[in-house]
Formats: C-alpha cells, sequence, structure tokens
C-alpha cells in the first residue's frame, strides 16, 4: 500500500517536473483558454446584467475545450516519445499509473482555472465569491479529470487521436457541465451553495462512480 | 532441445510454440527458444523478421495469440508484474524522459522499482556508462548514444535477472556503439542472462555465448557461438534470411 | 447445429412478424383515436417501445461489456471481477473465449443506436402538432440524444481502432461507463429542465391511459421486443460470420507462406 502511493506521487512528480521545465501543456491550454472567453466576447457581447447567468456557462465551455486539449497532450507525449513503454515495463499497478495521470490532469486543469477565473471576473467587473466557488470548480474539474484520463489513453492510441476525444468525452461529462453550470450560476448570483445542494450531490456521485470505475479498467486502455 | 542433456538445464527464459498474430498476418509462428542462466543469446534476424515482437511479448508489454513462456520462472501471461521486476529491457527508443536529467531518470525509475538505497546504485550506474560528468544535464540535450547507455542504466537500474536488448545500437556512431560493446561485455563476463536481438551480424557476435537465427516469424537456426566463424555465419544468415 | 440455431432463429422472425401485424391492426383498427391529439398521438405506439428497446440494447452492451473484460481477465490478470467466475485454468486464447461477448456488444449497440435514433424522429413527428415545435429540451428527449451521441461514439471509436483485440477492449470500457452515465445523466437533465419549467410537463404516458390504449401498446412492446431479438441474433450470426473469414483467412496466409 505505502509502495503504491509512493509510485504514484513518483509519476506525478515527475510529470509535475517536467511539465514546470517545458509549460508545454499548461502554456497551451491557458493561451487557447483566453482565446476561447475572446471568442465568446465578441459572439455574445457580454453586458453586465446578463452576465451572471451566461458567465458560468462561458466559463466551463472553455474549461472543457481547454481540459481537452491538456489531456490530449498528456499522453500524446509519452506516447510519441515512447516513454510510455518504460513506464509499463516497471512493475506498477496500471491503477497507480491512472492516479498520477489523474492528478496530474486534474492539476494543470485547476491550474488553468485558478488564473483564468479572477481574470474573468476583473475584465468583466465581476464579484468573485472565492469560498464558495471552490469546491465546485474542484468538484467539477476532478469528474472531468476522472472519465477524460481514461479516454485520452484510449484515444491515443486510435487512428484519428485528437478527434476522437471529444467525442468520446464530450457527452459522458455532459452531467458534470450540467451541475457546476448551475452551482456556480448560483454561486455568481451571490447566493449560497446550501441552494444549490443536489447539483453538487450530482457532482459527487459522477466524481466517486466514475474515478473508481476508470480505476478498475484503466489496465485495458493502457497496455496492448 | 534435441539432446537429453539440454533438458537439465535451468532455463531462465523459455519459450514454447509461441504465435502472435497481427489480425491475419503472423508475426511469430511457433517458437521454441531457451536461455540458460548467465547465457548470452545473439538473435539475428532481418527487419520484420519478429525480433521486436518477440522481444516485447517477454516483456510483458504484448499478449501472445498462442504459446507459452516464461521468463525468470515466471509466465508471461499471469505473472506480468513479477516479471516486470526482474528484467531490464533495452529498445531503439530510450525510454527516458528528456525533460528531467540523467539523475532524476534514474531516481524516478529507481522508485518505481523500489531500489533501496538510490542515491549510491544511481552513482554507481552513472560511472559504469561514462555519464557521472552529465548526470545534471536535461536528457534531451544528450546524444543518441548518451540516450542509449542510460537507457542501458535504467535497465540495470533493480539489478535484473534478465535483460532483453532490441537492437540497442539502432542509430548509433561507431565511437558509441564501441563503447556499448564494452557495457554489453561486461555484462556477459558477470554472468547476466542477456537476450540480445539486432539484425546487424557485426554486432553481438564477439561477445555472445550462442546464436540464432529469426526469419519470418521462425528460429530457423539455431547453434553455439564458438561452432562457426563470422564468414560462417555471414553465409547462413543469408541462406535463411536472404539478404546478409 | 448451425441449421437448427437458424430454424430457431425463422421462428422468431414469423413469430415477430405475426405479432408486428397484429400490434399494426390494433394501433389502428382496435385502439381508439385519442381526442385531442387525433391520429398522431398513434405515433407513441412506435416511439415508447423504441424507447425500451434502446435502454434494453445498452443495457445489453453494458453487462456484455463487463463480461468480455471478464472472461479475458481470467487466468492471466488479477481483476475484481474474476471473483464473480469459478476459477478456471489459464487459457491458450483467453481472448478467443471472450469474443463472444464483443460481438453481442457491437450488435446490441448497433441496435440500439438504431432504436434510439428512431425515438429521436419519432419524438419530434409528435411534438410538431402537439406542443407546436419540432424539438424541445425536454428531460426524456434530451436524455436520448446524449445517450445516442454515447452510443454513436461507441460506434465511431470501434471503426478508428484497427487491431479486434484492442478494438473489443476499448468499446468495453466505454461501453461499462456509458451505461453507468445513464442515471446520471438522467438526473442532471430532469433537474435542469425543472428550474425552467416549458411545455414538457405533459406526460403521454400517463397512468390514466384507457385499456383499450394500454392493451395495443403491451403488444407493440411485445411485437417490437421480439423483432430487437430477431435482428440481434441475425447481427450476431453476421458477425460470427465475419469472424470465421477473418480466421480462414489467417490459416490460409499461414499455410501458404509456410
Amino acid at each position: 500500500m505505502i509502495g503504491f502511493i509512493s509510485k504514484v506521487f513518483a509519476i506525478l512528480g515527475k510529470d509535475l517536473t517536467a511539465e514546470i521545465r517545458s509549460r508545454e501543456i499548461l502554456s497551451g491550454m491557458f493561451i487557447f483558454a483566453l482565446l476561447v472567453i475572446l471568442i465568446f466576447n465578441f459572439a455574445f457581447e457580454l453586458q453586465r446584467g446578463e452576465l451572471a447567468s451566461l458567465a458560468a456557462g462561458v466559463l466551463w465551455v472553455t474549461f472543457a475545450f481547454a481540459g481537452v486539449l491538456g489531456l490530449n497532450r498528456s499522453f500524446v507525449l509519452e506516447k510519441d516519445r515512447g516513454s510510455l513503454e518504460g513506464l509499463l515495463l516497471s512493475p506498477v499497478d496500471r491503477g497507480a499509473i491512472y492516479l498520477a495521470k489523474m492528478l496530474g490532469n486534474l492539476i494543470f486543469i485547476l491550474v488553468t482555472e485558478a488564473i483564468l477565473v479572477p481574470l474573468f471576473a476583473f475584465v468583466s467587473n465581476l464579484a468573485l465569491p472565492l469560498l464558495p466557488l471552490l469546491p465546485v470548480l474542484l468538484l467539477g474539474s476532478l469528474g472531468f479529470s476522472a472519465v477524460g484520463t481514461v479516454f485520452a489513453a484510449m484515444a491515443t492510441s486510435t487512428r484519428t487521436r485528437e478527434i476522437m476525444l471529444p467525442i468520446l468525452l464530450f457527452p459522458v461529462v455532459v452531467p458534470v457541465v450540467i451541475a457546476a453550470v448551475k452551482a456556480t450560476e448560483v454561486v455568481f448570483g451571490g447566493r449560497d451553495l446550501s441552494s444549490v445542494a443536489d447539483w453538487l450531490r450530482i457532482l459527487i456521485a459522477f466524481d466517486v462512480i466514475f474515478t473508481v470505475v476508470s480505476f478498475l479498467t484503466f489496465e485495458y486502455v493502457i497496455s496492448e | 532441445m534435441n539432446s537429453g542433456a539440454e533438458q537439465q538445464i535451468q532455463w531462465e527464459v523459455e519459450v514454447k510454440g509461441l504465435s502472435k498474430y497481427f489480425g491475419p498476418r503472423p508475426a511469430l509462428r511457433g517458437i521454441n527458444l531457451g536461455i540458460a542462466r548467465g547465457e548470452f543469446l545473439a538473435l539475428f534476424g532481418p527487419n520484420g523478421a519478429g525480433k521486436t515482437t518477440l522481444i516485447r511479448i517477454l516483456a510483458t508489454l504484448l499478449p501472445p495469440t498462442a504459446g507459452t513462456a516464461k521468463v525468470a520462472g515466471k509466465d508471461i501471461r499471469r505473472e506480468g508484474e513479477g516479471i516486470r521486476g526482474l528484467i531490464g529491457f533495452v529498445s531503439h527508443l530510450p525510454l527516458l524522459y528528456d525533460n528531467l536529467t540523467a539523475r532524476e531518470n534514474l531516481s524516478f525509475f529507481g522508485r518505481l522499482y523500489s531500489v533501496l538505497d538510490l542515491e549510491a546504485r544511481g552513482d554507481e550506474l552513472l560511472e559504469e556508462v561514462g555519464l557521472t560528468h552529465r548526470q545534471h544535464d536535461l536528457v534531451r540535450t544528450y546524444s543518441r548514444g548518451m540516450q542509449q547507455r542510460l537507457a542501458l542504466a535504467r535497465a540495470l537500474l533493480h539489478d535484473p535477472a534478465v535483460l532483453l536488448l532490441d537492437e540497442p545500437y539502432s542509430g548509433l556512431d561507431p565511437q558509441a556503439v564501441e563503447r556499448l560493446q564494452e557495457v554489453l561485455a561486461g555484462l556477459a563476463r558477470r554472468n547476466k542472462t542477456v537476450l540480445l536481438a539486432t539484425h546487424n551480424l557485426e554486432e553481438g557476435f564477439e561477445i555472445s555465448h550462442r546464436l540464432a537465427i529469426l526469419a519470418q516469424g521462425r528460429i530457423v537456426w539455431e547453434g553455439e557461438r564458438d561452432a562457426l566463424d563470422r564468414q560462417e555465419l555471414r553465409a547462413l544468415y543469408r541462406q535463411y534470411a536472404g539478404a546478409g | 447445429m448451425a441449421e437448427r440455431g437458424n430454424r430457431g432463429v425463422e421462428v422468431l422472425g414469423g413469430l415477430s412478424l405475426l405479432s408486428l401485424a397484429g400490434a399494426l391492426a390494433a394501433i389502428f383498427l382496435y385502439a381508439p383515436t385519442e381526442r385531442v391529439m387525433g391520429i398522431v398521438q398513434k405515433i407513441f405506439y412506435f416511439h415508447v417501445p423504441s424507447a425500451w428497446l434502446a435502454y434494453l440494447a445498452f443495457f445489453i452492451v453494458f453487462v456484455s461489456s463487463i463480461l468480455y473484460l471478464a472472461e479475458r481477465a481470467r487466468g492471466f490478470s488479477i481483476s475484481l471481477l474474476i471473483r464473480l467466475f469459478p476459477p478456471a485454468r489459464a487459457s491458450l486464447r483467453s481472448w478467443v473465449k471472450a469474443r463472444p461477448w464483443d460481438r453481442l456488444a457491437l450488435s446490441a449497440a448497433e441496435i440500439g443506436v438504431l432504436f434510439a435514433t428512431l425515438v429521436l424522429i419519432t419524438g419530434p413527428l409528435w411534438a410538431r402538432p402537439v406542443w407546436g415545435i419540432w424539438w424541445t429540451w425536454d428531460a426524456r428527449l434530451t436524455t436520448t440524444l446524449i445517450l445516442w451521441f454515447i452510443y454513436v461514439a461507441y460506434l465511431v471509436l470501434r471503426a478508428n481502432i484497427d487491431d479486434r483485440e484492442r478494438r473489443a477492449r476499448f468499446s468495453a470500457v466505454l461501453g461499462i461507463i456509458g451505461f453507468l452515465d445513464v442515471p446520471l445523466v438522467h438526473f442532471s437533465v430532469e433537474w435542469w429542465r425543472t428550474t425552467h419549467p416549458g411545455p414538457t410537463v405533459i406526460n403521454p404516458a400517463g397512468p390514466s391511459l384507457p385499456p383499450e390504449m394500454l392493451q395495443t401498446l403491451m403488444l407493440s412492446i411485445l411485437a417490437f421486443t421480439l423483432l430487437f431479438f430477431y435482428m440481434l441474433l441475425h447481427r450476431l450470426r453476421l458477425e460470427r460470420m465475419r469472424d470465421e473469414v477473418e480466421e480462414l483467412k489467417t490459416a490460409l496466409e499461414v499455410s501458404g507462406t509456410a
């Protein structure tokens, strides 16, 4: 058990160190997210009045797009450089590889959100209710990377790769997107989290179910 | 396996009737092969003969279609994780992280292999492959030869019982080949069980104990290294595998 | 053996033909025409059975995906699923034994997408005259649409993987995840709608259905279900033949190059 956890953190630490040096994934996600928001701004001409209801949707669509970008890179990089093989050759439970990759993807998404949300709130003159927003961001992003990691591992082994991931991922994460958008909307509207308990419950149920199922099935999508 | 004496040998790698198909395309067709403990076997074969497939199956990276194989006494189908802890694998890809330094790579894989006393083991291996002076540089700044030597150090990290080498020389300049050759010769002297697969007859002939030729998914010839010289090997290879 | 199997399939085909004819007669001759909606309401006898069969099909995908992975895992991998099955000798070609489950999953997924498509077509056809709009983000319609996307993705995934064994493995994982997602999709969509109540509260399958309509619906469901299994068996047979052709090709290749 201790060995298992230590291996999870070894892989996670390796991914984070490599990313801190190259910033390949994070910079890509962040610039892409900014562009999405810019385009939304032109498309909707976001006005102050309707902002609170639209902001939640805009933000989560942006996270979803940027997240797909990051998820794809996380396995494409390993696969193209042949390092995934080195990982699979080591006596490591595939579940440990899953957890490390999933946590890494979660961290990348959270970092992007941590920069993007305040920036967005600042630019659009929106009050930022940080404390109630945190659990929503965390639970939503966790669900997204829980299934996203499995699908990304699958997508890199298919012929169409980058196209495959959103086709697989978006229909399945619909509950996460709906629940997270609704909860974020309420938080931006100034009400507290207790009024969105149902949405948080959906998020928690999704996170728990799909972290467990992904953990158990990951060995089937990662090995040959 | 034709004489009675051979059956007494304790095989470190034992392959029986191993076949692998990719769709309808056969890559391996009923391979039988044994490597005794401490033996260095050089497996020659042209590109596409099935060398990589065989090595990847033994390394538990690929499941066979039919047949069985045991590595270090463990079944490749059922005891994959056990085998992974006992083998070292080097291929033409370095299997390293190029945004980490050599030292970081070794420390990372050391943790995955639960290597005790990582620091000292790392020192020792970096010394052995001659990379001590560059250990804190990122791997992506390394030449191909240095990457390949580091890949070998990574493969030796956990002191594996069996080494599987798949075209370790590919893309190396002559100097790097010579250097790698020295390290491999050292392994042979230390009685490591080694399977070296290569398409180049010059490589591995000197340091191996036994030779085998793989062509079109079959072992077509197998024998002691001392039984023939280079000329004879070349003739054999041309006969079985087409081009020399 | 193959012939006897065929006869069973043909009997099932005859039964589904008969019951379909009966259902059609009941729909247009026996069941009363709904007073408010008129003749359009009769779409309901096609819509509801299609929805039921889509869900049944996706459930079959789910179960056979689990069984595929379990059968594959037997003998050479530690998986929690193994414990559900008696310990078996390590099979030489364990994936060959698992193969029928993959064929079942694929066949059910294809037919499920077909019926889900029928739901998505008959729904708007009914909604247009009754609600005055083609499409509405009604909870059930939306859920079906999302499921349709998930299982279309399942078929797209299969089409994008060449290796048969890997294709089976990956799609089994999606078959499991996709079905576990159904209740979550359903609840989130339903709660999402209730915050903006629209003209969607009308429930065509209300409990106050006249007995003639209920009987007709039951007959229709029975007929469609028989048809579903008839199609499934045919699709399975086709896939099995395809596998046999693959194996023959392999055998030829081997003897040809030997």
